[in-house]
């Protein structure tokens, strides 16, 4: 068996079939010294339902990623420790009045990125988080319309077959999930007993692993090992559901390639990308650039190929680029129960209301909503330790009190905020760029949301007789900002199609581009933005406009 | 300290279809983790194993955990988290300082070595070190509480709860693919997980977790 990280795997015409033990597709191969139409960094959320669309609509299309090309049913163990090797675990300097701790909450390295740990939520923003600015009074408006959204949603929910509830209790009419709702743990079903006791509604989660056979991908068996890759492929990750089909459609995938730098002519456009791989330095000539890194990395290589022309680095203008970084709040309240609750059991999160997003009787601004948790064990004493600073001998007495833990969690709207963002640190990494310094403190209307979330976590927990009750309240998930889309070049980086105000054939299609961040997890908004930009794309080409 | 789970040995699900391949690989590997030091000198190593086995106690009835060996060569791997304090040194340089510290605070204390002191000592510098106490030159400026809560104490109980014994030790069914589970609801078991002892049950459940 090949180990996917010493070496690339899609390499000379062939990549990894993900379905198949040591089996292969064939790959086409676009050459280094011939322009590519484009070459998307990061295989993620954005870039590889961007990639795919490229590529079916005939576009030439390389996407980048620096991780490993991983197959599921071989690489993957159904072990928390064994499977850090998802994540992006390269230095990154925290600061700041609440440093972001990175790493598995928020950063994934492999083909697929993040979505391959994914927890698989997949939410629809409320719609008037496209226009918090003149709705709702805080944070910035999108230069999107939330009915063109909607579409997009859908076409996102039926290309992952997301599995949810045949109608979802909040917001305007949706079509039914493409796929059954999964059933529900014991967690989840504490979740809705405490919501009801509060009068609020509940739901299933919308989740991206499918409850039914799609393809080659099994219906769910309910390990619980979710957040450490799908070890038998049900969840609809890029890597599963978007990447095969790329490659079906003549897109290229080069894996472990670090891009580095992206280079820029004399007449200030993107002429392609350096990028790290089997050792050495490379180039590869291209007539787009799309950057789909995530919250960090895409400010990272932006202001790390600053050059003469752009000393700030690239479509930095309005100086906003690694500016206001929106990370979400993931506070908990956890308990016990005198049943066995066994929450390692199924996806984390079966079960979530969204009250709070769609109920605007609060006295500060934005949304959250909670989900059920299922915490696996080392996740589990790392809440014991960091919460109540537990360890010794009562740490492993409490510890043996697992099967019977339950909780929810939180995923809460923080404001962007100018201050909180991404700059260069000194320190190099073992490309020799330079590593992220990312700098991130809570706003009082940040601590206002997450005392009101605990508050209302902990009131529904105790009515659904959940006892020893006690609060996680350092936690954050999910990350976006930092390159953030608008109508206007001075106040965001990027336009509604996802094109840097600056270099016309730029691009970013990643959570970067979010103004705001809403109070659901973002994946399913990213990939959704990344459908629209394709199809803007081509009609852009269509009209000569590229 | 009672047995919750009498009998129950999560490895004994090494063969069925709770264990594939991978998975059983990725735990052999674990198991046979080399006992000696490979990234720390045996003289921190000694502290270290001494600070480990105050925080996360070995069980008295079950195979040990090698804490301290899964942290150094944690160490040893470059296995790093994804981020770094500001105020924080690398990793490895985070251990030298701190478990320097910890030596020089028995030192004073006690006027003897941190992995020879009484473990009521041991605990009371590493209590200490969680409340930001600790300070001097081997320290470096880096905060005692950062170092105990966010490296030693995060390092170390994470390299115990990967570990079967630890699994076992709490009930918790451990590596489950393909097979999953079927019994989701409360108070629901499948015959494949850890069963709990009632009192005056720990015979029959003893028999059903042989059965796993």
């Amino acid at each position: 068996m090949s180990d996917p990280l010493a070496a690339p795997r899609a390499i000379q015409g062939r990549a990894p079939d993900v379905f198949r033990e040591g089996g292969w597709v064939e790959m086409r191969e676009f050459s280094e010294s011939e322009a590519v139409d484009f070459v998307v960094i990061g295989t993620g959320a954005g870039g590889g339902p961007l990639i795919t669309r490229l590529a079916e609509q005939g576009f030439s299309v390389v996407g980048f990623d620096a991780g490993p090309y991983f197959r599921p049913l071989e690489d993957f163990a159904s072990d928390e420790t064994a499977q850090n090797q998802l994540y992006w675990l390269d230095e990154r300097i925290v600061d700041g009045e609440n440093p972001i701790r990175m790493g598995g909450n928020n950063s994934g390295k492999a083909v697929g990125g993040s979505t391959v740990h994914f927890a698989m939520v997949s939410l629809r923003f409320r719609p008037e988080w496209f226009k918090s600015r003149s709705l709702l009074g805080y944070g910035a408006d999108w230069p999107l319309d939330w009915r063109e959204m909607w579409d997009y949603y859908g076409k996102a929910e039926r290309a992952l077959s997301i599995s949810g509830p045949v109608t979802y209790p909040w917001g305007p009419k949706r079509p039914r999930y493409p796929y059954r709702a999964h059933e529900m743990n014991g967690a989840a079903e504490v979740l809705a007993r405490g919501a009801e006791a509060m009068g609020y509604k509940w739901s299933p989660t919308p989740l991206a692993t499918v409850s039914a056979p799609r393809g080659d991908s099994p219906p769910c068996v309910y390990r619980g090992f979710c957040r450490f890759g799908c070890s038998t492929n049900a969840k609809q990750s890029q890597l599963v559901a978007f990447i095969p089909r790329a490659l079906a459609a003549g897109a290229e995938i080069r894996d472990l390639a670090m891009v580095g730098r992206i280079e820029t002519g004399a007449d200030g456009r993107a002429t392609g990308v350096h990028y790290f791989r089997e050792g050495r330095w490379r180039f590869q000539r291209a007539r787009n650039v799309v950057v789909a890194g995530y919250a960090i990395e895409t400010p990272r290589l932006l202001l790390n190929s600053a050059n003469d022309r752009y000393p700030d680095g690239l479509a930095n203008s309005s100086g906003l680029v690694g500016r206001n970084l929106m990370t979400q709040s993931n506070q908990a309240v956890y308990g016990s129960m005198k049943d066995e609750v066994r929450w390692n059991k199924g996806p984390p999160s079966l079960s979530i209301t969204e009250h709070w997003n769609y109920d605007d009787r609060k006295d500060f601004f934005g949304g959250y909503c909670w989900m059920a948790q299922g915490p696996l064990p080392i996740e589990w004493v790392t809440v014991l330790t960091g919460s109540l600073g537990l360890w010794g001998e009562q740490l492993r007495e409490r510890m043996k009190n697992y099967n019977h833990q339950v909780g929810v969690k939180m995923v809460g709207e923080m404001l962007p905020n100018e201050n909180n963002r991404v700059t260069l640190a000194d320190e190099t990494d073992q490309y020799g760029l330079r590593i992220p310094r990312i700098t991130y403190s809570w706003g009082d209307n940040d601590k206002a949301l997450v005392a009101h979330a605990l508050d209302k976590m902990q009131t529904s927990m105790e009515l659904a007789g959940v006892r020893d009750t006690f609060q996680q309240v350092d936690d954050t998930n999910h990350l976006a900002g930092t390159a953030r889309m608008g109508s206007d070049p001075r106040s965001s980086v990027v336009n509604a199609d996802c094109r840097s105000w600056d270099i016309p054939n730029l691009w970013v299609c990643d959570g970067s581009i979010f103004p705001t961040t809403g109070g659901v997890n973002p994946s399913l908004t990213i990939s959704a933005i990344a459908l629209r930009t394709a199809d803007r794309i081509k009609a852009l080409a269509d009209r000569g406009e590229l | 300290m009672t047995d919750h789970f009498p009998g129950y040995d999560v490895l004994r699900k090494r063969r069925t279809p709770s264990w594939d391949e991978r998975t059983r690989q990725a735990i052999n590997d674990r198991l046979s983790v080399p006992r000696e030091p490979r990234f720390l000198s045996p003289e921190l190593f000694a502290i270290l194993a001494a600070a480990c086995g105050r925080i996360i106690p070995q069980p008295p009835d079950r195979p040990p955990v090698p804490v301290a060996a899964m942290v150094d060569t944690k160490l040893f791997e470059s296995k790093r988290d994804g981020y770094r304090f500001a105020s924080m040194p690398e990793q490895g340089e985070a251990y030298r300082r701190g478990l320097r510290g910890f030596d020089d605070a028995a030192q004073s204390l006690h006027g003897r070595r941190f992995a020879g002191l009484e473990p009521a000592a041991q605990d009371q510098i590493l209590a200490s070190a969680q409340k930001g106490e600790l300070d001097g030159p081997a320290w470096q400026g880096m905060p005692s509480k950062m170092f105990f809560e966010h490296r030693l104490l995060i390092d170390a109980v994470s390299a115990y709860y990967a570990h079967p014994t630890a699994w076992s030790e709490m009930g918790f069914g451990g590596p489950a693919s393909p097979r999953g589970y079927v019994r989701m609801q409360l108070n629901r078991r499948d015959p494949w997980e850890a069963a709990e002892a009632k009192p005056g049950e720990e015979d029959r459940v003893r028999w059903e977790n042989e059965h796993v």
